[in-house]
């Protein structure tokens, strides 16, 4: 009763949010996205122990997909974007598949510098394909309705690919999937050794993490109205960066530790860009060098630390 | 008597180090066979060979009369074939009742088993075998909080719970508190006895492998230096020899 309580509490907060903050409409917009990234990423970082830095491949496929459907398909407004999302999202997670069968099977290190690269190479190559409209980018069509109903349309979406992503991961995490990526994590030889599908598992994996990174791509192209390849499609050095840290300020292999780490992070970010304006990049910096030395464990695995019994872990008398 | 394990003249070498000269054993059915010889003398090489986690350069392994020496370890498992591990390998973040869980018989799962939920049956069973090796009052605590001896007995138990046809035990009594050895021979033997798992066991501590095993192997320098029974080894001069560094 009482996490029904809780859950029906946050989602009739967050259906209201927009009416009551009307102004900050795109930010809360991100928000959402970022929740997304940080929760995606986490399925590999988190609980499966591969930290995957080419995540972002994923979310530009997305983008780029759902704008060339929204281009080319010559449909109206919403079914060219909703399709648009659908193909980018099945691209994203083909992708996966494809990428995952020649890198999965690299462990620790080699796998998080195979991924760096991935998100590089997207890049370079985006900027340097005239179909996408090479280094000047892809601009999607305008959106149709009133103004300032564009950015409370791009809310519900974004809100709605979160409100999907959470259960599915929560869904997950709860039966043999969850089991199996942690049990990758702590220990993949032994795994194999008890006849763990390891590799369906982490294929698998990936290829859902990839299908909410191509959905949440398809509608974050559109809520910018602008993609460049580098700064905003594969953009490595920020989305790519942060959803590493959010998850990781939140407290990685935790179900509620992204979704709270993308919260304080993405405000964080926002008081920052407001008023210090200028020094935004630098403060930013600071935040996550203070994240990553004295929260290795992040909110949420410092919080199991200190009260394991709140978390489960007890003695039970024989 | 069919042998369940037959493995023929394997060699397996790193580099210029051979490591296992033609090695040949078996195991009946069934039975509990002993593995021991000095410190580097190959057996958990040769454990590792017969599980599957590096690929031998010569010769036959077969389990249960199937070719298995081509078999990558995660399908040797579940054909039923398990090994533990001398260094004791658990997954550390995850409780022990998680470490049971994940444990249960993978052969039998297609795909749609990868998203499978975890029965009230599999929690029994878990919690039983939990029981059976004492550590039922530790079950929600993480496996890497637990003593060494203590995570050798979950992997003890996460074994039992893939329902093997044969173990490969590599040292199952080091570390454990010699007060507890006893019952955990009892315990071995019980799973011999009652759920018809076929051991092979590499064990330094003599009296107890003595005890456990009806036939035991000998290696030293990577070959077979003696086989026979337990009797039969305790007064082989080439054994003592070999333990003892005569010339």
């Amino acid at each position: 009763m009482k996490p029904l309580l809780g859950y029906g509490g946050l989602l009739a907060i967050s259906l209201l949010l927009p009416l009551l903050a009307p102004a900050y409409q795109s930010q809360l917009a991100f928000l959402w996205v970022m929740v997304v990234l940080a929760l995606t990423w986490d399925l590999l970082g988190g609980q499966m122990g591969y930290n995957s830095f080419g995540n972002i491949v994923f979310f530009g496929v997305g983008m780029y997909a759902c704008a060339i459907v929204q281009r080319d398909a010559g449909l109206a407004y919403f079914p060219g974007l909703f399709i648009g999302m659908a193909c980018g999202a099945a691209i994203a997670v083909a992708a996966a598949a494809l990428l995952g069968a020649g890198i999965l099977g690299l462990r620790g290190h080699y796998f998080a510098i195979a991924t760096l690269g991935l998100g590089v190479a997207a890049g370079e190559l985006a900027s340097g394909w005239e179909f996408v409209g090479a280094g000047g980018g892809m601009v999607p069509p305008l959106f149709p309705g009133a103004v300032g109903g564009r950015e409370r349309f791009f809310y519900y979406l974004c809100f709605a690919i979160a409100a999907i992503t959470f259960p599915v991961l929560r869904w997950l995490y709860r039966g043999r999937f969850g089991l199996a990526l942690n049990a990758i994590r702590d220990d993949e030889d032994k795994a194999e050794a008890m006849g763990l599908h390891t590799t369906r598992y982490k294929a698998t994996a990936w290829c859902i993490s990839a299908l909410f990174l191509g959905l949440a791509g398809g509608a974050v192209g559109n809520l910018t109205g602008f993609i460049d390849p580098r700064e905003v499609a594969f953009a490595g050095s920020t989305y790519g960066v942060w959803m590493v840290l959010m998850a990781i300020l939140g407290g990685k292999g935790t179900l509620w530790g992204p979704v709270l780490g993308a919260v304080i992070f993405h405000l964080t970010k926002e008081l920052f860009w407001t008023y210090l304006l200028g020094w935004q990049r630098v403060a930013l910096g600071l935040l996550i060098v203070v994240i990553v030395i004295f929260f290795p464990l992040g909110i949420l695995g410092w919080a199991r630390q200190k009260w394991p019994e709140r978390f489960g872990q007890r003695v039970e008398a024989a | 008597m069919t042998p369940i394990l037959e493995v023929r003249g394997v060699r397996k070498s790193f580099g210029g180090v051979v490591a296992n000269r033609e090695v040949t054993l078996s195991v009946p059915e069934g039975k509990i066979h002993g593995l021991i010889g000095p410190n580097g003398s190959g057996k958990t090489t040769l454990f590792g060979c017969i599980a599957g986690s590096h690929p031998i350069d010569h010769g036959s392994i077969r389990f249960q009369g199937r070719e298995i020496s081509a078999l990558r370890t995660a399908q040797i498992a579940r054909l039923g074939l398990l090994r533990t591990f001398q260094q004791t390998r658990t997954y550390v973040k995850m409780t022990c009742l998680q470490n049971m869980l994940i444990s249960i018989p993978a052969a039998a799962l297609g795909w749609g088993g990868l998203f499978r939920k975890s029965t009230p049956a599999d929690e029994r069973k878990a919690e039983e075998l939990l029981e059976f090796v004492g550590l039922f009052p530790k079950r929600h605590l993480r496996a890497g909080d637990l003593s060494f001896g203590q995570q050798k007995l979950l992997e003890f138990a996460m074994a039992l719970m893939s329902e093997p046809r044969m173990l490969l035990l590599d040292e199952p009594t080091a570390g454990i508190n010699p007060t507890l050895i006893e019952g955990l021979l009892d315990r071995l033997r019980r799973v011999n006895r009652e759920r018809g798992v076929t051991l092979l066991v590499i064990e330094h501590n003599m009296r107890a492998i003595m005890g456990l095993a009806e036939y035991i192997y000998c290696l030293a320098h990577g070959e077979l230096l003696a086989e026979g029974k337990p009797e039969e080894i305790r007064s082989d001069q080439r054994v003592i020899d070999a333990y003892l560094g005569a010339q």
